[in-house]
């Protein structure tokens, strides 16, 4: 039995299991038909041509885990931040966590779908936004969807302003090897809701892991949505985030994506426009070495006058380390004076590390300021000697430059613990030992 | 604005196609359809050797296990290719001495078409290689080629008298099974022109062919065979215009670059195909495969400017495969009220310190579809290899689109890539200001345009620039939005 048989399967135990998950059977049914269909994604679809699963899809994994487990707070202690206050939604293999968590009902929800999903309460939120925005003919989203269970469920009612940032985090530890997890995340921001949120997929142990996530977020009118994806998983795991968002008029939604870690790591980043001025705002730093593989699909739909898009993506790739980048600024003919903006600029480090990169503009309006900027060079030579004589090593010559290669990403990041982290992670990643705050 | 828009609008709208006229010249027309007779029949009247038949039917054979590609931007009625004649040729004496001898109504055309012979022999100093409806009917200035042990002449006449250097050199560039249109031409292509430039000659004159699509129904397939010798130069007009029809015709082209050691091709083209009426009815397909290959230190220049055809589908190449080669893709995509174009360029470095450049300039307006797409491709032992990328596109209007898909694909740490890319709308600041200057707006555009088109008009030869520009104010004027 391959991956595909085998997932299609669990998916009749699945359904026929009590819980959450009932409440959705329509939608489940419709997403594992899809699934069924399409399988796993190969090379042969355009949107697949530099990215195979094929490796990652001859591991048997399993959707159910085996048995429940605890983690201490020390466990966690390194993938947490700490030096700030914040709620914490955990889930260690799949499972919420109560003990390692910190969640709310106190004029905001911060809490768990599983729970949004049973009480009545929620009912017409699940209605009018689960499964919305989703790209439902997708199928890893699909499949997502198929297994939707549990997750982050976070909603920000009018006019409130979370005051402290949401951690989500999930676990993956040795005692269930194997195991896909699919969390899935509901976000919805109210009109002048702000909410700042960091998302973290961690996995204590060193088999492989498999995580397919998918999050939906709705930002209504005038919302402000700040948004961190910390990806350093170690390097036999696996992450495919699917994440869509659906804009109204004057919201402003930022993504941060700084993927450091992991064996495999997909994301798809989508932004739909479903009114006029919007702002939107997607930047990533890749650092990755040796066998790792990183994939940024990005999608901006222009489809309403007045509105502004910034993607800013730094890649610095090492060893036999291969990167995919891959933006696309859709505007359709509504869409007059929008500005989109795109840059992708990337670092290669050794002979074996590649980069495939495909900025992607669709343009049907005429009014409009569209431009993308794409590089692949090395380290400026003359700035290297430089730096060596003013009697800097060449190692760390060379980590400072890249440091500041990458570092007008950091500069937009607005939580000052995780941009602390965030440096630390490079600091480290680059051997190099930074002297100085950001 | 006193000269309004929409006035402009209609009248370009109703601009017909040019050099849409019909040439009635008796052709020996074969009957439609495609099979392996047609294809023994083609090279039987083009009394070919064994081994290009031979060459031409494993062609047919591949095609036949190929499907019609769907990748590109473009959206047609697929051609049915059981419905074209594969082979047409004017029914009149096949070799001339001189231009008496040739049928006064062809020559009228040719006038027509704004090329006199005659005026070019004299004043231009450009030897012409025409091809109308596939075979070569005149070629002048041979024997001043001929001295420098350059030849030049069709492609067929090649096959017949230097079948050693086609056939070393047919179908490496662009192997039978490249692609589906690529594998089609293989097997029927009627005729063409072929080039050979010997070791250290400097070809003292640009070469040209014209191509044209008279014979209603016919497909045309084209082959083309550009050799460089070692140390050698050459640049290479090509131009095209066709008469108005109202079934789509087929154009699938195949176009072999060789550039040996050190030697260097300059490839022009300017292409006026009938573009279909205001409403989209009619117009050529121009499904055309085009790759060069540059050996040590040599360079390969591509300069195309794209004004015609209903549907294009065109990406000419460089594969950088010696040490220290040159590839350059400079182009012009225009596109009016439905035409589509899906163009660009594949630059694959695989020699050291290999260069290349591209500039691509595509200006929509109509309800049309214009797209850049490129590929940019270093391979691990292409140290310190170069490219530069530039698409900008202009808009005009918003039922038209402008699409960019650029592949970048380096596998080098020493590869420096750069691509950049802007989607703008004429300012209407600078329309203003030439107003104001008492330019009326539409020639205002066709200034703006030609600012705007000017780096790659600078890189065509002298007399094709003239004729481009042209091209670029027939069908752009007053379609501004």
């Amino acid at each position: 039995m391959d991956l595909k048989e085998t997932l299609l399967s669990s998916y009749l135990a699945f359904d026929a299991q009590d819980g959450p998950q009932r409440k959705l059977q329509d939608q489940r049914a419709a997403a594992i038909e899809v699934f069924e269909q399409q399988g796993f994604p190969t090379n042969k679809q355009e949107d697949w041509k530099y990215t195979s699963l094929r490796n990652l899809t001859k591991n048997l994994f399993s959707v159910f885990p085996k048995e429940e487990v605890n983690l201490t707070i020390e466990d966690i202690k390194p993938y947490i931040l700490q030096d700030v206050d914040t709620y914490k939604i955990v889930f260690v293999d799949g499972v919420y966590n109560a003990y390692l968590s910190e969640t709310t009902h106190e004029g905001v929800d911060i809490c768990l779908l599983s729970a949004a999903l049973t009480k009545r309460k929620y009912a017409p939120v699940i209605k009018k936004y689960f499964n919305q925005i989703a790209e439902k003919e997708e199928s890893l989203t699909a499949l997502n969807t198929a297994f939707t269970k549990e997750g982050a469920y976070i909603y920000v009612p009018e006019g409130k302003v979370v005051e402290k940032p949401v951690q989500i985090i999930h676990f993956a530890t040795d005692k269930n090897p194997n195991l896909l997890l699919q969390p899935r995340n509901l976000i919805v921001l109210e009109k002048n809701a702000e909410v700042q949120i960091v998302e973290r997929h961690q996995s204590l142990t060193n088999g492989a892991a498999f995580t397919n996530v998918v999050t939906e977020i709705f930002t209504e009118q005038n919302a402000q949505l700040d948004y961190y994806k910390i990806q350093n998983d170690h390097t036999e795991a696996s992450l495919i985030d699917s994440t869509y968002i659906s804009q109204q008029k004057h919201s402003h939604a930022k993504v941060h994506t700084f993927s450091f870690g992991g064996k495999l790591t997909r994301n798809n980043l989508n932004f739909y426009h479903k009114a006029p001025e919007i702002n939107s705002t997607m930047k990533g730093i890749t650092l990755i070495e040796g066998k790792q593989f990183v994939d940024h699909h990005t999608l901006v739909h222009h489809a309403h006058p007045n509105s502004k898009s910034h993607q800013d993506y730094k890649g610095i790739f090492a060893e036999n380390a291969t990167g995919v980048f891959n933006g696309k600024i859709i505007v359709e003919k509504e869409a007059q004076k929008t500005n989109a903006f795109q840059q992708n600029n990337n670092i290669l480090m050794d002979d074996k590390a590649s980069i495939n990169t495909k900025p992607q503009l669709e343009i049907f309006a005429d009014d409009v300021k569209c431009s993308h900027g794409c590089t692949i060079g090395q380290l400026d030579e003359d700035a290297l000697f430089y730096l060596q004589t003013r009697g800097i090593p060449k190692k760390e010559a060379r980590g400072l430059l890249t440091y500041a290669f990458a570092n007008n990403v950091l500069q937009s990041v607005q939580i000052d613990s995780v941009k602390k982290r965030i440096n630390k992670l490079i600091a480290n990643k680059l051997g190099v030992n930074i002297g100085f705050d950001v | 604005m006193a000269y309004t828009e929409e006035e402009l609008k209609k009248e370009l709208e109703t601009k017909e196609y040019e050099y849409g006229f019909y040439t009635d010249i008796e052709s020996d027309t074969f009957p439609v359809g495609l099979n392996e007779d047609v294809i023994r029949a083609i090279s039987a009247r083009k009394n070919e050797p064994q081994w290009m038949l031979k060459w031409r039917l494993e062609a047919y054979e591949k095609f036949l296990q190929m499907e019609e590609p769907d990748w590109a931007n473009v959206n047609y009625p697929k051609p049915n290719l059981q419905e074209i004649a594969y082979y047409s040729a004017p029914k009149t004496k096949a070799k001339y001495d001189s231009l008496d001898e040739v049928d006064p109504e062809l020559l009228q055309t040719f006038e027509k078409l704004g090329i006199s012979l005659e005026e070019q022999k004299r004043l231009a100093g450009v030897a012409v290689d025409i091809v109308m409806d596939s075979v070569s009917v005149a070629t002048t200035f041979k024997d001043t080629l001929a001295e420098k042990g350059i030849i030049f002449c069709s492609i067929s006449e090649a096959i017949q008298e230097h079948p050693e250097l086609v056939q070393k050199y047919i179908g490496t560039v662009i192997p039978r099974t490249d692609n589906y249109y690529a594998a089609l031409n293989s097997a029927v292509f009627s005729d063409g022109s072929f080039c050979y430039i010997p070791k250290g000659v400097h070809c003292p004159m640009e070469l040209s062919t014209y191509f044209r699509i008279n014979q209603a129904g016919t497909g045309q397939f084209e082959r083309t065979l550009v050799i460089a010798d070692e140390g050698s130069y050459v640049s290479y007009l090509e131009g095209c215009t066709a008469p108005a029809r109202d079934e789509n015709q087929l154009h699938a082209a195949v176009v072999e670059l060789i550039a040996l050691d050190d030697a260097e091709i300059k490839y022009s083209t300017v292409q006026n195909w009938f573009p279909g009426d205001k409403d989209g009815n009619g117009g050529v397909f121009n499904f055309v495969t085009k790759r060069g290959i540059c050996h040590e230190r040599s360079k390969i220049s591509w300069t195309q400017v794209e004004t015609g055809s209903a549907v294009t589908w065109k990406y000419p190449s460089c594969i950088l495969k010696g040490n220290d080669s040159i590839g350059e893709f400079y182009s012009i995509a225009l596109t009016n009220n439905y035409q589509q174009a899906d163009t660009g360029t594949k630059m694959i470095h695989l020699g050291k310190r290999t260069k290349s450049t591209i500039i691509s300039k595509g200006i929509s307006a109509g309800h049309s579809q214009n797209s850049y797409r490129g590929l940019v491709k270093v391979g691990a032992n292409a140290k310190n290899s170069r490219n530069f990328s530039q698409c900008d596109s202009l808009l005009m209007g918003n039922k038209c689109g402008a699409h960019t898909f650029p592949y970048i694909e380096a596998k080098s740490k020493t590869a420096k890539i750069e691509h950049e890319a802007t989607t703008s709308k004429i300012g209407e600041d600078q329309i203003f200001y030439c107003n104001q200057r008492g330019i009326d707006t539409e020639k205002a555009i066709a200034l703006i345009v030609n600012g705007f088109s000017k780096e790659v008009l600078n890189k065509l030869p002298m007399e094709f620039a003239v004729e481009a520009q042209k091209l670029l104010e027939i069908s752009l004027e007053g379609s501004v939005g």
